[in-house]
């Protein structure tokens, strides 16, 4: 179970973490923490899977790379299979199951400018499916929005 | 956009894109290991947040160990010229976590306008839904909702170092 600070710091620390000597000491202020119990806290987030993680979220497109997501129509009786080779790429960087004929919806992410179009073409290879493409044409706004009651 | 990366800032990212110690001085800590100082690791940093490649530093919260478990991927075919004009719109809503245009891939898939919508439970990400319906109005031509069933993998981003 979440406590009030706990959701205090998942609402509170979305962004802002600061860059100095002893940022856990000057982030846990504002919860009323101590540096130690802060720390304690993200670990036992981290353990619970409430926060997937914690640190610096890099953005592939200001590298140099990109962020593709792509879909595929994945067979229920190779479900597992499919899956697997998908995310064995390091590059997939999350894959949802969904609901629609396009049951399988992952991102791929790389800092090399052409490793996406190379990835697709290894996936379809390795499975012998499909892959489509759907590159960002335009983003309009990727917020900080999650707020936990 | 894009911003120069040297081979020093690669082994930062390499060493933090899992996540930052949980130790009292993680910077120092990820100097040490890369033969740096923590000033070093420091001002690389501060550089790479300037220039965008550090998107922010925090908590990524699991929308599904958090009950948030209806995330819809809202998908709409509306007209281009409007397209623009409508993401904008619809990337303001507090709902609404990414929008994104993209291209169509007919027949299969007919919707250029993606938007993530979450909520504590599918009625409450069909309500959210319906309100987008009213904003885009005569401009959709079709749409759909995709819920996401199960998490297959969720790492993030990892390059090689």
């Amino acid at each position: 179970m979440l406590d009030a600070t706990d959701k205090a710091i998942i609402n509170g620390l979305q962004g802002g973490f600061p860059i100095a000597e002893r940022p856990y000491a000057a982030a846990a202020e504002q919860f009323g923490l101590g540096e130690q119990e802060l720390m304690d806290r993200l670990a036992r987030l981290k353990e619970q899977e409430v926060i997937s993680r914690f640190g610096p979220m890099y953005n592939a497109d200001r590298m140099g790379g990109a962020f593709c997501l792509c879909a595929m129509a994945v067979p229920e009786e190779h479900f597992e299979e499919v899956v697997d080779k998908i995310n064995a790429h390091r590059e997939v960087a999350h894959n949802y199951a969904r609901t629609h004929t396009l049951n399988v919806w992952f991102v791929l992410a790389s800092d090399r400018p052409g490793r996406i179009d190379e990835i697709v073409n290894e996936i379809e290879e390795e499975t012998g499916l499909r892959v489509h493409a759907f590159p960002k044409l335009e983003e309009f706004f990727i917020g900080l929005k999650v707020d936990v009651k | 956009m894009t911003a120069e990366l040297d081979h020093i800032d690669r082994k930062i990212i390499v060493e933090t894109q899992a996540g930052l110690p949980l130790v009292a001085r993680p910077y120092e800590a990820i100097a040490e290991r890369l033969g740096l100082t923590g000033g070093d690791v420091m001002a690389r940093l501060r550089r790479m947040v300037e220039a965008g490649i550090v998107r922010r530093i925090g908590v990524v919260p699991n929308h599904y160990a958090l009950g948030l478990s209806a995330n819809g991927m809202s998908v709409w075919d509306v007209d281009d010229a409007r397209a623009r004009d409508l993401g904008r719109a619809l990337g303001a809503l507090d709902f609404v976590s990414h929008c994104y245009l993209r291209p169509r891939r007919p027949p299969v898939w007919p919707y250029n306008l993606f938007a993530m919508v979450h909520g504590a439970s599918r009625e409450e990400v069909e309500e959210k839904r319906a309100v987008i319906a009213g904003l885009l109005g005569t401009a959709v031509r079709a749409h759909d909702i995709l819920y996401s069933t199960r998490i297959l993998k969720k790492t993030g981003l990892r390059i090689a170092a």
